[in-house]
């Protein structure tokens, strides 16, 4: 066991880290206690690749953490303030290419994409904003669907599939253009059978999914980012049984 | 099935019409590019409704249909017109290769602005990324016919046959002819392949011995990423499946590139050699021929070609009487996407999707078509197998260098007395190649196309090879006259428009880098856009999801280190300038109240 155990690792900035076979440098990371800033990681869902925020050197080549296979040996850069400022640029992208809205959005200090910045000590968008027309759609009773503030991490597309047994979401448009559309016959969520119990209604790491009528519940400086950091392991867990609501 | 009687009787007529154009393109071919591509040509756009009735029929989630038709950038959910005309804005072969701005002069004649349909619905007119016809000057798509050579004179005839409704088949046929342009011929275009030679040689050898030849022979992908082409096959064959697929990549998107549509159309039989070649070798029933969307032309001669393998026994059923040997090839054609030639996108195309890349590991030799082990090679590759298993091994080394061995085709294009294509032993330098083409006074060269490098003439005397300058066989040239600058501008602006939008680096970056270059090739940029952009554009290559992110800002990067006078020169001497320009955003304002007077405009 312990030979298997030291011949099973790799080393993050330094620290020699276990894996088991078939885990990512993400997963062997977080099980060590590492952190890997990620937005469009979530464990038990399908890794995705494409916020590119876990963007790590192993071996000197860029990878993306939360699907390279964690390979006995690898020794990888993670928490180096020249990755961290490609970190930063990156988040900037995803404020500049939406309309975010932090300072009136519900989701403020609950919001992932807010918590990196502030992790990754971003002061401004930098870049000149996008001002993309993105459709809203509240046509669902009890939930409500901003695409400003999307930006398509398609947590919300693999929970409906992969949790939810549903297929609400997918992603339409090439490049700039992409964005999130709904598996209905009108494309409207009130024709989807998307439910408030999904954890497609509760997974999106910003403002863009928000269950209406529950609004600013909990106070701004009791919410979960007030009194924790972006970079706790585990945390998703709390976030996620924050947003539902007791009952459900 | 639908109730007829209380739906006005248009839309029902057109609800029934959608439903047979649907049932029966489903019967040609069950793929979903297929059927949307039917409905688009026959009704001009896919309506809401026609990807509900596509959804159903083909059995799939309304959500995928709805978002392959916004991907491709040939569907189109507006109508479109019954001309529908779009451009190519390849550097080489786009409306504005003759030096004049053939786009426009074709709107102004038909009253039309870019982009758009007519009111009456007789014509649209757009731009679309390079249409592969770089050999032949100016070059455009009218319902997916190439019109090659064009000049302002030829517009003004196209516009009066439009506006005449004077059917494609009624046009000056010399307007359609795209030539083969051959011009230096080595290994593979020197002596065409007799069908099934090189089938008959695999069955001597059997499927051990015929891997074997391939890995000697040292060949190597020709798309430009340079793999093992014996080494992948083996893998693929090793590799567990119920089912091994052989796909080939003819979706040749890279601007600047052609060779595949003259290997296409002039030697798809030995194309189909290699394909089947490569089945025998891991054991694939069935095989895919990608084409991409602007060489739809060429499908009914590629039809017509499998057809006559079929009857010849070269393909089907117990091939060439071997038992238990049988293959088959389907064609599937795009519909307008770059992305699609990187493979595990085409990979997802093929299955009726989105062309996202995939993540990779597992690699498509593992993890491919329907998830099965699968080789994706490029059609040159294909075609070079066939000829290595007649010919052998030692005759394919024998040509080239010692890590690239054979030959290379190279696409030649742009300001050069000569274009078209020409066919090297690696090795050869970039300045015997500017001799040969006939290249005066080139003061930069574009190898790879845009993703590729783009070099100064100090650098000519560097070697097409893996180990040197990599080519997937464009090779642009640029003359002293050129603008380099509007050039890499252009090379943004097809990345931009190109890019997948799966990865943010990619999606977002090409945008900022666009609009980056448009502020300095405007006159608006400073030194810190150009240290921006510098910036910008090392983050979209290192940290982007597969190679067009990781390839999209080699021109800018290159421009930057070998011609830095070019950005240089534009620039404005000061600390900052904004991106937002006062006067341009007035424009909408002035054209609303018609005026253009000095107080209209802020300076």
């Amino acid at each position: 066991m312990s030979a298997d155990t030291k011949q099973n690792t790799i080393t993050i900035d330094g620290q020699e880290i276990p894996f088991l076979a078939g885990q990512t440098i993400m997963d062997a990371a977080l099980a060590a206690g590492v952190y890997i800033p990620h937005l469009c990681h979530r464990q038990g869902l399908t890794p995705h690749g494409s916020c590119k925020l876990c963007v790590v050197d192993a071996d000197n080549r860029s990878v993306s953490a939360c699907t390279m296979p964690a390979v006995a040996g690898q020794r990888i850069s993670n928490n180096t303030p020249a990755l961290n400022e490609v970190r930063k640029t990156i988040t900037q992208m995803l404020f500049i290419e939406g309309n975010h809205i932090c300072p009136s959005c519900e989701k403020c200090g609950d919001c992932t994409l807010q918590a990196m910045a502030y992790h990754l000590g971003m002061l401004d968008g930098h870049f000149p904003q996008f001002f993309q027309r993105r459709k809203v759609d509240a046509s669902h009773p009890t939930i409500m669907l901003d695409r400003d503030r999307c930006i398509l991490c398609e947590l919300c597309v693999r929970a409906s599939r992969e949790v939810d047994g549903k297929n609400v979401f997918a992603i339409a448009g090439r490049g700039i253009n992409a964005h999130l559309i709904v598996n209905s016959a009108s494309g409207k969520l009130v024709d989807s059978d998307l439910e408030t119990s999904d954890m497609a209604a509760h997974i999106c790491p910003v403002g863009a999914i928000l269950i209406k009528e529950h609004g600013y519940e909990v106070p701004i400086g009791q919410r979960t980012f007030d009194l924790h950091q972006v970079s706790e392991i585990g945390l998703e867990k709390t976030i996620l049984t924050k947003a539902r609501q007791p009952d459900e | 099935m639908k109730n007829v009687s209380d739906a006005d009787s248009n839309t029902a007529g057109t609800t029934g019409l959608i439903h047979s154009i649907i049932a029966k393109a489903y019967t040609e071919s069950p793929h979903l590019l297929h059927v949307l591509y039917t409905l688009q040509q026959q009704c001009l756009h896919i309506s809401e409704e026609a990807v509900h009735k596509v959804a159903a029929h083909l059995d799939l989630p309304h959500s995928q249909v709805d978002s392959v038709v916004e991907f491709y950038s040939f569907f189109h959910k507006i109508p479109r017109g019954r001309y529908d005309i779009l451009f190519s804005n390849c550097t080489s072969c786009g409306y504005m290769a003759g030096g004049v701005d053939l786009m426009a002069i074709l709107g102004q004649r038909l009253g039309i602005v870019a982009s758009n349909t007519r009111n009456d619905g007789l014509v649209s007119m757009g731009q679309t990324s390079c249409i592969g016809m770089c050999d032949h000057g100016a070059a455009l798509l009218v319902n997916g016919m190439p019109i090659v050579n064009l000049d302002a004179a030829m517009i003004a005839r196209i516009a009066a046959l439009v506006e005449a409704e004077i059917p494609l088949e009624d046009w000056p046929s010399g307007w359609f002819q795209v030539d083969d342009n051959i011009r230096v011929s080595g290994l593979l275009l020197k002596d065409r392949l007799s069908a099934g030679t090189g089938l008959r040689a695999m069955l001597a050898l059997g499927a051990a011995d015929t891997l074997s030849k391939i890995i000697q022979s040292g060949l190597r992908g020709r798309g430009g990423a340079g793999f093992s082409t014996g080494m992948k096959w083996q893998f693929c064959r090793e590799a567990q499946g119920a089912a091994h697929y052989v796909v080939c990549n003819a979706d040749e998107g890279e601007p600047g590139t052609f060779k595949d549509r003259v290997l296409l159309h002039s030697h798809a039989d030995s194309l189909f050699e290699g394909m089947t070649v490569c089945a025998f070798a891991v054991g694939a029933k069935q095989g895919y021929l990608y084409l991409r969307g602007e060489y739809r032309y060429l499908l009914p001669h590629l039809q017509s070609v499998l057809a006559r393998r079929r009857k010849l026994g070269l393909l089907g059923v117990d091939i060439l009487g071997q038992p238990g040997f049988s293959f088959d090839i389907d064609i599937v054609v795009g519909a307008g996407a770059y992305i699609c030639g990187e493979e595990s996108a085409l990979i997802e195309s093929l299955e009726g999707k989105r062309g996202i890349p995939r993540v990779r590991p597992p690699f498509p030799v593992t993890h491919g078509y329907r998830g099965q082990p699968t080789v994706v090679n490029n059609v040159e590759t294909f075609i070079a197998a066939a000829h290595i298993v007649l010919r052998g091994s030692a005759w394919f080394r024998a040509v080239g260098t010692g890590k690239s061995a054979g030959s290379k085709i190279l696409s030649i294009s742009g300001d050069c007395a000569a274009p078209g294509i020409y066919e090297y032993p690696f090795g050869v330098t970039i300045r015997q190649v500017l001799h040969d083409c006939m290249a005066k006074d080139a003061q930069a060269v574009q190898v790879g196309g845009p993703s590729g490098t783009l070099i100064g003439s100090t650098e000519f005397d560097r070697r097409l090879s893996f180990d040197d300058l990599s080519t997937g066989g464009s090779l642009m040239v640029f003359s002293q006259a050129r603008d380099l600058l509007a050039v890499i501008v252009n090379f943004a602006h097809f990345f931009a428009h190109e890019s997948c939008g799966f990865c943010t680096p990619c999606r977002a970056g090409t945008t900022l880098l666009k609009n980056g270059l448009d502020k300095i090739a405007g006159g608006h940029g400073t030194r810190y856009d150009l240290d921006e952009m510098q910036r910008l554009a090392t983050l979209v290559k290192c940290r982007s999801h597969c190679g067009l992110g990781q390839t999209a800002a080699n021109p800018i990067l290159d421009g930057l280190q070998r011609f830095p006078q070019v950005f240089g020169q534009r620039l404005v001497h000061r600390d900052f300038e904004p991106h937002f320009d006062l006067d341009a955003a007035l424009e909408e304002a002035r054209q609303i109240s018609h005026r253009d007077d000095a107080a209209a405009h802020i300076e």
